[in-house]
């Protein structure tokens, strides 16, 4: 009896011991995930985007990755407290007011910010593209984002394509990705 | 023994009462030992990113407009979800988090007891009364004999 009651009590150190360790070697995968998208794409490879559905900031429903298939998305992750998203947004605003008719979609996703911060950046920079807010933040792990503003493009069919841009992005990485995004 | 019930008493009175004083006209210290920065992970006060300024602002902002403690941390988990806490909620899922230390700690009693009480019945049986001053059991009364008869042949 004491034998079995001992080895009931060896199987369930062994059970939670190996239970935080999955969950750590999940959590490690999870965060290495993102950073890996990168290493890809960068690398020249088109893996697919990792699939998200967010409110809208201004309130208007939800937007899905997945409903945008068909078209060049320009992800742009930003919070009304980062100074370069300050200079980079009107750049953003121009080329989606230049693109828009012609199957780009600039996207932006509000972060670790509060929302009323978001809305009034929107409103100053007099922002028109959609920008949702992910609340929790649950993107980010899964895009690798370590700072705001960072960007990533996704091609037709939904895979990410050129360059993950940390930083402001630049109106020639604009140009260039969008139409790598576009050929696809 | 009821001097020391007392003084217990007291100090549970004392500690209740500023408790409830925190909650209803908070500071900023101490709401910002229980508040995560997002971006740096770090509680509040130990937190120097925009976004923890920015939530210090909001909190005095608050403070000053009469919120309780509860009351501002509600309004941070609306903006950031209730990993803004530093401590997560005592309910649902999150009750895990509280009960599960007070299990391992209730779990290591009982394996230290059980221990305890198994070295304790392990231990050698103690040396018999009549045992020679060297400490060892006494010989075998035959082979102390034949000792003897042995010692008594060598002396002849």
């Amino acid at each position: 009896m004491a034998r079995r009651g001992k080895t009931v009590l060896q199987a369930a150190a062994v059970l939670v011991v190996a239970l935080l360790v999955a969950l750590l070697t999940w959590q490690v995968v999870r965060t290495d995930q993102g950073r890996a998208l990168g290493a890809k794409v960068n690398a020249g490879r088109r893996p697919l985007a990792p699939s998200f559905t967010l409110d809208r900031l201004d309130g208007k429903g939800t937007i899905s990755l997945a409903s945008l298939r068909g078209k060049a998305v320009v992800l742009n992750f930003w919070a009304s407290w980062c100074e370069p998203c300050k200079e980079e947004s009107p750049r953003l605003e121009s080329f989606w007011q230049q693109n828009r008719n012609d199957g780009v979609v600039v996207l932006g996703i509000d972060a670790q910010d509060f929302d009323f911060d978001a809305k009034r950046f929107v409103d100053r920079y007099k922002l028109t593209y959609p920008i949702l807010r992910d609340k929790h933040g649950s993107t980010l792990g899964h895009y690798g984002i370590s700072g705001f503003p960072e960007t990533w493009f996704v091609d037709r069919r939904g895979r990410l394509v050129g360059r993950h841009i940390e930083g402001p992005v630049s109106d020639a990485d604009l140009e260039r990705y969008v139409r790598l995004a576009l050929q696809s | 023994m009821s001097r020391l019930a007392f003084l217990f008493a007291l100090l549970a009175l004392v500690a209740a009462g500023a408790a409830r004083a925190s909650e209803a006209h908070p500071t900023l210290a101490e709401v910002e030992k229980e508040v995560i920065c997002p971006v740096c992970h770090e509680t509040l006060d130990l937190s120097t990113s925009p976004i923890a300024d920015r939530m210090r602002t909001f909190i005095r902002e608050r403070i000053a407009a009469g919120d309780t403690k509860s009351e501002i941390e509600a309004k941070l988990v609306a903006q950031f979800g209730e990993s803004v806490l530093a401590a997560p909620p005592k309910r649902g899922f999150n009750l895990l988090a509280w009960v599960l230390p007070l299990v391992g700690i209730a779990a290591g009693a009982v394996t230290v007891g059980l221990l305890a009480r198994r070295w304790s019945r392990d231990r050698p049986e103690p040396v018999p009364a009549d045992a020679s001053a060297n400490g060892r059991p006494p010989l075998d009364p035959e082979l102390e004999r034949r000792v003897d008869e042995e010692l008594a042949r060598f002396d002849a």
